[in-house]
């Protein structure tokens, strides 16, 4: 009785084709724009990195590897988990769907975890620009604005992980309710997007902010 | 020869049909609803209260400056006075003026579809707008800005001491509802365009418009971000852009402009595409060139990423980056010319009828062209550095925002209007009106031409005695602009209550949303139409429209 394609299908849609291609197509476009907003940040931190390269390598000094390095672990994980996620949900396996969203959630709080930490680590080195920040280099500005761009970028990210988490928490209320099915799954799939581009986000991050400074350990 | 399979839906016109407008009343089917076309006129109700609140600051500034020494504000507030007309203007109303009224209502009914992609985000981005417009509108009831729109650094995050961060926010916040308006054009003209309806059979109207989007969803996320680093480093007092803290102000005049001058093009090509419609339907010909035109629309919008730093040409900038942003600059003037001379040569021979939105759309290639030329002058160098931050620029820019935006418009409202209210307007007062802002915006502008090549600083609330009887004109010219602008706005709210009925294609133009009622029902078409024929055919419709 409750055909799930009829019942999800708006209607300025004349079939469940169009209203899947043109939800694919949004969330591509909403993509695009999420590159450009990292990208103002990206292009900023680059333009200041090449006229201050000595300063940005010590600031970049200044992080906890490996805690950045197993992060990156732990997030190519959850994409893993993810991508098993859409899978199943292609397949209709709901059970499989409901077990991988939630070990996503789970390993996307452990990333958040770790993150958190490090920020306490940072404001009790005196790394926290504009609240605590103690530096006596010659530098000590520009190892401050790499602190700057450091906190700016990896809190948008983080601030992305966690609308990501709600997102995949509500994918989850959604399978629990038996909303989806091999015939319709579209918003787990748009979900996937979206988890996967916050996941290449921070391998970008990882490589611009820890792996400068990482051999001066 | 192509034939017409649309189905026209069965017309009653004794019995009052249901359309958009009565479907369902009070104020909740409003406030709720998704209707593209009832959210378009959400858009034209708040961005008309923008216009005219921004409108009355720019007539404070001309009335103070009447006398040399100014006499009506203070430096300080007069510094306020041109931020928050900036502001106002530019991200309230020029940059949805078109897109989020006209665009909205038309594009669904253009391409045959029943709604845009994804109607509550477009009701999500109403919100967000007045959202963002509210928090403006805060910042100035607590004393205003007066950074100038362009929240030039370091005096924007370490200096100024008005509500930077307040109108800053406001601002980010209505970057977002451009976004989600932006990406849901794109969506809908790709996967919600009828059968048969390719992309070379679209109207120019939905070429352009889909340019701007792609500039909507590109460029507004650069600004957002820029918005956010000068609030932190305000906040903070951390160095980003103040060069006492290690920053770099150039670098945030390069982010700004990187948004700011496609932003241009945001504003003028939508204005292209109401006079790429306008111009056919009143010359009774298809639109010459179509191929040209539309591809001048990406071009237009492609180029426009590229000449951001025309603005710094004294900022700092290396020769050689100067000299390749003028070239690119003079690149742009292309595609713009292209369009310019398609326009006329569709008028070329044509039973070119002068009905108002004619009228507008006349008077917006002839501003549009002199916008245009003068934007020539500032992309050479020599003469930018001349004029660089004179009335020269004011009056450029005001040629295309004001002389092209405003008038293509004004232009489009009444075009549209019928198929809006499903009432005609009074044709007399309104050509009327279309003359009056004419001469009211030459009068206002044409001066500043002058003062600015005579070295008339802009942002200056006194001058030197001998540019009074330039600035006294101007003055004069925005008074009648001001009344140019108030009379439509009378009459079309006379005529929506009391206006003639307006027959379902009130100018016997070929564009699918004249294929419906006026005003039209909620889901636009009663049957999805089926498209056999090229934009702008008269000759294929000839007999439906009775073109004899």
């Amino acid at each position: 009785m409750a055909d799930p394609i009829a019942l999800a299908l708006r209607e300025q849609f004349h079939s469940a084709e169009q209203q899947r291609e043109t939800s694919t197509v949004g969330m591509w476009i909403f993509l695009i724009t999420e590159v450009m907003l990292f990208g103002g940040l990206f292009t900023a931190f680059s333009v200041y990195r090449m006229s201050h390269p000595a300063a940005f390598d010590q600031g970049s000094a200044d992080m906890e590897f490996w805690m950045g390095a197993v992060n990156t672990a732990v997030l190519i994980c959850s994409s893993f988990c993810m991508a098993m996620a859409v899978h199943s949900a292609e397949k209709g396996k709901n059970g499989r769907l409901a077990f991988f969203l939630i070990l996503t959630i789970l390993i996307g709080l452990v990333f958040l975890g770790i993150k958190f930490t490090e920020y306490y680590l940072h404001y009790h080195d005196q790394k926290l620009p504009g609240i605590v920040f103690h530096d006596t280099s010659p530098d000590a500005a520009y190892v401050q604005m790499f602190f700057v761009f450091y906190f700016l970028m990896t809190g948008l990210h983080a601030f992305h992980m966690i609308i990501g988490e709600g997102i995949l928490g509500a994918m989850l209320f959604r399978t629990l309710l038996g909303s989806f099915s091999e015939r319709y799954h579209t918003p787990v799939e748009l979900a996937g997007l979206y988890w996967h581009f916050v996941d290449t986000v921070w391998v970008f991050l990882f490589a611009i902010f820890y792996i400068p400074g990482a051999h001066m350990k | 020869m192509a034939t017409v399979t649309l189905i026209e839906p069965q017309s009653a016109p004794a019995q009052p049909r249901l359309n958009y407008l009565t479907e369902k009343t009070g104020l909740m089917s409003w406030l709720f609803t998704t209707d593209h076309k009832r959210i378009g006129l959400l858009y034209v109700f708040s961005i008309t209260f923008f216009f005219f609140f921004g409108g009355f600051f720019a007539l404070l500034m001309r009335l103070h400056l009447l006398l040399p020494q100014g006499w009506l504000f203070g430096h300080e507030t007069y510094n306020k006075l041109f931020t928050m007309h900036g502001i106002i203007m530019v991200w309230f109303f020029l940059i949805p003026s078109i897109p989020n009224t006209l665009g909205n209502f038309v594009l669904p009914m253009m391409i045959g579809a029943k709604d845009l992609a994804f109607p509550k985000l477009n009701l999500l981005s109403w919100y967000i707008f007045m959202l963002g417009g509210m928090t403006t509108l805060y910042a100035l009831v607590r004393g205003g800005v007066d950074t100038g729109w362009t929240f030039y650094t370091p005096f924007s995050t370490s200096y100024s001491t008005s509500f930077v961060i307040t109108a800053a926010v406001g601002i980010l916040i209505a970057g977002f509802s451009s976004i989600l308006t932006g990406l849901n054009f794109i969506a809908t003209v790709h996967r919600m365009r009828a059968p048969g309806l390719t992309w070379f059979r679209l109207p120019i109207f939905i070429w352009s418009t889909y340019a701007t989007s792609l500039i909507l969803v590109l460029a507004t996320p650069v600004l957002a971000i820029t918005l956010a680093m000068i609030g932190i480093e305000r906040i903070f007092q951390v160095g980003i852009f103040d060069p006492a803290l290690g920053g770099d102000p150039v670098l945030f005049q390069h982010m700004f402009w990187f948004y700011s001058h496609p932003a241009v093009y945001i504003m003028v090509l939508p204005a292209m595409a109401v006079v790429s419609e306008i111009i056919p339907t009143f010359s009774r010909k298809p639109i010459f060139g179509y191929k040209a035109v539309a591809f001048s629309s990406m071009a237009i919008a492609i180029l426009g990423f590229l000449v951001w730093g025309h603005h710094m040409f004294v900022a700092g900038e290396s020769a050689y980056a100067a000299m390749t942003f003028s070239f690119l600059s003079y690149m742009v003037a292309i595609p713009s010319a292209i369009k310019v001379f398609n326009w006329t040569a569709t008028m070329y021979r044509g039973s070119v009828q002068l009905d108002t939105p004619m009228l507008y759309a006349i008077g917006f290639v002839a501003l549009f062209t002199i916008g245009g030329m003068t934007g020539l002058f500032l992309a050479a160098l020599g003469i930018d550095v001349h004029v660089t931050d004179t009335y020269f620029v004011i009056a450029h820019f005001h040629y295309i925002m004001v002389g092209g935006t405003v008038m293509a418009f004004l232009g489009g409202v009444h075009y549209w209007w019928p198929k809006i209210s499903g009432k005609m307007y009074p044709e007399f007062l309104a050509k009327l009106s279309a003359l009056t802002v004419f001469l009211g915006f030459n009068l206002t502008f044409f001066p500043q031409f002058i003062l600015g090549y005579m070295g008339m600083p802009r942002r200056y609330a006194a001058y030197p005695p001998e540019f009074q009887v330039l600035n006294v004109l101007s003055t004069a010219g925005a008074s009648i602009l001001g009344v140019g602008y108030v009379v439509p706005l009378i009459y079309l709210m006379w005529a929506w209550k009391y206006g003639e009925s307006a027959p379902d294609n009130p100018w016997r133009t070929t564009g699918l949303e004249w294929k419906t009622p006026s005003p039209p029902p909620k889901h636009n078409f009663e049957e999805t139409p089926v498209v056999t024929w090229k934009a702008y055919d008269f000759e294929a419709q000839k007999e439906e429209l009775h073109l004899g």
